[in-house]
């Protein structure tokens, strides 16, 4: 690697770069504005469900209970209604997911000592809302029956048996409120960080092709490897200022934790770009024109927001599909964000993550430079 | 073998079926002009781009300032000038950018960059214009560019490939110049072109159709050589009808149209300016019919049997 040859390209890159003001400025602002739409719709987080109400005894105490419902924000108590023709009409719609009826002696019973029992109807169409809400549901129902009974017990004297036989005690760490978008953001920064650096790659060489100047650099001593440095370091650079303005999105938009440290993030982040951004070039050093080399680069997109993690757990796929989420960058660096950020973990537990994706870089800038030949047939 | 700057030896390029060069023989001394003329197609481009090393012959053999362009295509680099048909200029780039790119590239020395530079925009009456885009400038500006990005390095060896298309007359009579120029330094050029007024300009020419090399050497002795006799210019009251009737004499090789007149090639000893005239005035022509002398464009179509590439 010659320098001189090397910092001129890189320069020459940088002036192109910067004399295209309208795609730097996407480039800058892409990140942020998709993590910002994203980040809000990527939860899995059941919350607010809307909820269709007939409550046919209106006594203070069945809105003791709705009162239940309301403060546990699973629910939301959108309509009240008053038939079941009216409930299922509203859960037909899809305006409400669930419903809960109240029947007319609830209180009744109540005060007489007996079960009154109430009934939950729950749209199965999304499985893990109605999962969710139904446990939800049945958990409300069963903390305010246990209130109920010790009311009962107090009432007649009595001390109430409120040892529990059995009690599990559970922990949750890393992310003890269950936040999905504490699990999403650190996906998501790798998810959009890939989907760019790819991009901005993908055009750097076959643009060449495309206007005629590959010729002349061919016929220059510049060789295949400062080429393939030369177009990427420029990119990593802008790459960089995504990297360091999407985690400060992440953080002080979402509320994301960075628990580990910082700087091994931004570097293990260094290190994920110039996989993708290689990644990129090759694509770039196979296609004939722009256009075929941003589809290209767009068809490693869905395989890589399905098999890296991002949305499924790799641990319930197939093996066969496990075995391919090893070949995407995502997979590891998933791993790297989601374990600095939300476990506080460094380097000693990412080693496998952080020497799979130096590998990757290593072979995916070799093949570019290979697969680049300085000739035109 | 070594002392020559160009050796080429069967060199042929197929591309599936069609060879666009096919078993072409030449040589380039040090210090000549040398040009290539032919149409568009004839396989000029794809024989420079295989001495560049950037297209593999399919048959033969070339070596450039002594290294084979197969095998040692990157030791030929650093010691050729190229300018491409495109002149390849990065338009985001100003005039200037785009020759300390290339000066950097070439691995012109720090030390000598800047005064380098300034000399070939000089050579190529640049000065002043470094700070334009060159995305901006017209075709004549380009492709003086062009040539400055090809001598930044001090070649050995330039190779253009049709360094005037597409730029107008005045531009393309400088651009001349400056080869002139680099011609009296010593440099060697080869250098392919479809005009027939430029290729007078080459110490030898080559003659290219269809993919052969018909015939290389001054354009003089082209012209004294390859004609199979004198050649005439008639001026005539009826055009295409004396055309036609030109045609079909017997000793007349060929007979072209040229703006208000005809050009004829005769065969030698065959016809005199009065034979001419009294064939055709018995055929009832007003005719007059004068010697001149033997342009490229009669030699192109006594060697190629066809149309010119280009009339003007």
């Amino acid at each position: 690697m010659n320098s001189d040859r090397l910092w001129s390209l890189i320069r020459k890159e940088f002036i192109q770069i910067v004399r295209d003001p309208r795609t730097l400025a996407i480039t800058i602002v892409m990140p942020v504005a998709m993590l910002f739409l994203l980040g809000y719709a990527a939860s899995n987080d059941v919350r607010n469900v809307p909820l269709a109400v007939w409550d046919q005894d209106r006594s203070p105490a069945s809105r003791e209970l709705l009162d239940a419902y309301r403060a546990a924000d699973y629910f939301h108590l959108a309509y009240d209604v008053d038939s079941e023709d009216a409930l299922r009409g509203l859960i037909d719609h899809g305006q409400a997911l669930a419903g809960l009826i109240i029947p007319p002696d609830y209180s009744t019973r109540i005060v007489r000592g007996e079960t009154a029992q109430v009934a939950m109807i729950v749209d199965g169409t999304d499985p893990s809302i109605a999962s969710t809400a139904l446990s939800a549901a049945a958990m409300i129902g069963q903390t305010k029956a246990t209130n109920l009974l010790v009311e009962r017990a107090a009432s007649r004297g009595q001390s109430a048996v409120t040892q529990m036989p059995v009690e599990v005690r559970t922990q949750v760490w890393y992310n003890p409120d269950l936040l999905s978008s504490h699990f999403m953001i650190p996906g998501l920064i790798g998810l959009i960080l890939m989907y760019l650096t790819t991009l901005l790659t993908s055009t750097a060489i076959v643009r060449e092709r495309e206007r005629g100047t590959i010729e002349q650099l061919i016929v220059t001593p510049l060789r295949s490897s400062e080429l393939m440095v030369g177009k990427l370091l420029p990119y990593a650079l802008i790459a960089m200022v995504d990297v360091v303005e999407i985690i400060a999105a992440g953080v002080l938009i979402f509320g994301a934790p960075i628990n580990g440290s910082l700087p091994l993030l931004l570097v293990l982040s260094a290190l994920f770009l110039m996989s993708t951004l290689g990644l990129g070039l090759l694509v770039s050093t196979m296609a004939s024109t722009q256009q075929e080399a941003m589809m290209t680069s767009a068809f490693f997109m869905l395989p890589a927001l399905f098999l890296s993690g991002f949305l499924f757990p790799l641990s319930s796929m197939p093996w066969y599909l496990q075995a391919i989420s090893h070949v995407i960058p995502l997979r590891y660096f998933l791993i790297i964000t989601r374990g600095i950020m939300l476990k506080g973990v460094g380097v000693e537990v990412l080693r496998t993550e952080i020497l799979a994706l130096a590998l990757f870089t290593v072979i995916i800038m070799g093949a570019a430079v290979l697969r680049f030949h300085k000739r035109l047939d | 073998m070594s002392e020559l700057a160009v050796q080429v030896d069967r060199l042929t390029k197929r591309f599936g079926d069609f060879t666009a060069v096919d078993g072409i023989s030449f040589e380039v001394r040090p210090g000549e002009v040398v040009g290539y003329l032919g149409p568009n197609g004839s396989g000029k481009t794809t024989t420079i781009r295989m001495l560049l090393g950037l297209l593999r012959p399919t048959a033969g053999r070339a070596e450039v300032l002594g290294f084979d362009v197969e095998r040692q295509a990157e030791a030929i680099r650093p010691l050729v000038g190229y300018m491409s048909q495109k002149f390849a200029l990065y338009d985001e780039l100003t005039m200037a950018e785009n020759l300390e790119f290339y000066a950097g590239i070439y691995g012109v020395p720090k030390g000598e960059r800047r005064g380098r530079q300034q000399a070939v925009m000089d050579l190529v009456g640049l000065n002043g214009l470094g700070d334009a885009r060159a995305g901006q400038m017209s075709g004549g500006w380009r492709q003086r560019l062009a040539l400055a990005i090809a001598l930044v390095h001090r070649p050995q060896l330039l190779f253009l490939d049709e360094p005037t298309s597409g730029v107008d007359p005045v531009a393309r009579r400088i651009f001349w110049n400056t080869i002139d120029k680099l011609a009296d330094d010593g440099a060697t050029v080869f250098v392919s072109t479809h005009y027939m007024d430029e290729a007078e300009y080459c110490g030898r020419l080559g003659i290219m159709n269809g993919g052969r090399l018909l015939a290389l050497d001054t354009p003089a002795a082209l012209k004294r050589d390859t004609l199979p006799g004198p050649t005439w210019n008639l001026i005539v009251d009826r055009l295409i009808p004396a055309l036609d009737a030109l045609e079909s004499l017997p000793g007349v090789f060929q007979v072209g149209l040229r703006g208000d007149h005809l050009h004829a090639i005769t065969l030698a000893g065959e016809h005199s300016q009065h034979t001419l005239q009294s064939s055709l005035e018995g055929m009832g022509f007003s005719v007059e019919v004068e010697s001149t002398d033997p342009t490229l464009e009669d030699v192109f179509m006594a060697l190629a049997g066809d149309k010119a590439p280009s009339l003007d």
